[in-house]
């Protein structure tokens, strides 16, 4: 349509490029561009790396919505699948980029470790991990990086003992996660990476055949037995739950507290509360206000599918951007105001429909047993550098700070 | 309020137990959710309500 193009010939400047920059000096809020977009409308388009414009969707209501739907699809290899980078078909990380009835059924081999009860019971060791990773450095040296110190090793430790991962490997593993999530890796790295990641479950796989132990993967090895599936698909599984275990939960720990040390009343009423219930809502309204996953959940529709006076066209691309969705005024009354005592549990921060974050009861526990703990046995923590000094990892499709380093 | 569960929908995200301990639970071997009581006392319709708004799958649904 000629009518849509300006004089020079080309399409007006109203798409706007994707992801989009945050503000200097506002690292917990989503780009003032994001925002923009919101007050727009509800879904509009955006441009992406690779020139195709899909759909943006920002806003509560619409991003559950489609997420929910049936005729939305989660396979990177769909004609129309906003990719935030350039994929092979190797790139593939188990189920989280399939479609039912494939995604059920291998999630659901991976699902009875996380029930609430199952998850419950391993507060005890969960908090024994948080105390001695406290322990050692109260007695180390100070001023220490909290990523290195605890925020990383925390849940690597967690995610090693329940998976049967040897936590010696830690340095191998989470180097090559690293290159998997980051933005800028090349096709050629992030598959390199991804077949190191699963040459490792595969031996792993190996020895728990011959050797089962008291773990997931030991589990899994049943299932390849009888039959249920390849190895290949519990090394990809393996794959997927390492790095989701570690990544997600240590940089919601570390820009967590960051957030915490600028909002000090917030840290001041966690620090001082006995009430499991306001620790629990904090957990929540952190990941709400921060949501570390900003480069939104991305899905391609499988039909037309008609949604807030848009159609959407069969093929057509689509981004929930749950960062500015946690952030829709609609859902969270005053979105950019960091209060830990209002009720946040209906947030996206780890999606929505039947890809909502399998791991998110444990993340969950795991969270409040930090909160409830870290600035209790360190009152005095303190930033040991400017905010201005901090790294912030504007390059990684997981958003969180590169080091933090704190005193007290 | 008279409380349905679609388990073949069901993704055991546990939401339900979360918000509703009474009236939820999991079953050990896959976290697929069951029904402890499909008609739950008016004292706990809130949280039945806010159970079914959080369940990521649709899973739940009410007759009121």
């Amino acid at each position: 349509m000629t009518s849509t193009l300006n004089p020079a010939g080309e399409h007006p400047a109203g798409i706007p490029d994707y992801p989009m920059a945050r503000a200097a000096g506002c690292p917990f809020d989503p780009p003032p561009a994001l925002r923009a977009k919101q007050e727009e409308g509800p879904l509009t388009k955006v441009r992406l790396w690779d020139g195709s414009t899909p759909w943006l969707v920002t806003r509560y209501a619409e991003q559950r919505a489609l997420l929910a739907d049936p005729r939305v699809s989660a396979d990177v290899t769909r004609p129309g699948y906003p990719s935030p980078a350039p994929v092979n078909g190797s790139s593939k990380i188990s189920f989280i980029l399939m479609d039912d009835p494939e995604h059920a059924r291998l999630r659901r081999m991976v699902t009875a470790p996380f029930t609430i009860k199952r998850v419950e019971s391993l507060r005890p060791a969960v908090q024994k991990i948080v105390d001695e990773l406290i322990d050692d450095m109260l007695a180390g040296p100070k001023p220490v990086d909290l990523v290195e110190a605890f925020a990383l090793p925390m849940p690597s430790l967690v995610i090693c003992e329940l998976l049967g991962v040897p936590y010696a490997d830690h340095d191998f593993f989470q180097e090559n996660s690293k290159t998997i999530i980051k933005r800028d890796a090349t096709p050629e790295q992030r598959s390199a990476a991804l077949g190191q990641l699963a040459g490792y479950l595969d031996n792993l796989l190996g020895e728990k055949l011959t050797n089962p132990g008291d773990d997931m993967l030991s589990r899994l090895t049943e299932r390849i037995k009888i039959g249920e599936l390849s190895r290949q698909e519990a090394a990809q599984m393996g794959v997927l739950l390492l790095i989701a275990g570690h990544e997600t939960t240590a940089n919601m720990i570390a820009l967590g507290t960051l957030a915490l040390l600028e909002h000090p009343g917030q840290l001041a009423l966690l620090r001082d509360t006995d009430d499991e219930k306001l620790v629990t809502s904090a957990v929540e309204e952190l990941l709400r206000y921060l949501h570390i996953t900003h480069n939104g959940r991305r899905r391609a529709a499988l039909e037309d599918i008609e949604i807030a006076g848009q159609l959407i066209r069969a093929g057509d691309g689509l981004i929930m951007a749950n960062d500015i969705g946690n952030r829709d005024p609609e859902a969270f009354p005053d979105p950019d105001r960091l209060d830990i005592q209002r009720d946040a549990r209906h947030h996206v921060a780890f999606g929505f429909g039947v890809h909502q974050c399998l791991g998110q009861p444990l993340a969950r526990l795991e969270l409040q047993i930090v909160y409830s703990t870290l600035y209790r046995r360190l009152p005095t923590l303190r930033l040991a550098t400017d905010l201005e000094q901090i790294p912030f990892k504007h390059d990684g499709s997981v958003y969180g700070v590169y080091e933090l380093p704190v005193t007290w | 309020m008279k409380v349905i569960i679609d388990q073949d929908k069901c993704v055991a995200s546990g939401q339900c137990v979360v918000a509703a301990a009474d009236v939820f639970d999991q079953r050990d071997e896959d976290g697929i959710a069951v029904l402890l009581n499909s008609d739950p006392p008016a004292e706990q319709a809130a949280d039945v309500r806010h159970a079914a708004a959080v369940c990521p799958a649709l899973a739940i649904h009410l007759e009121e």
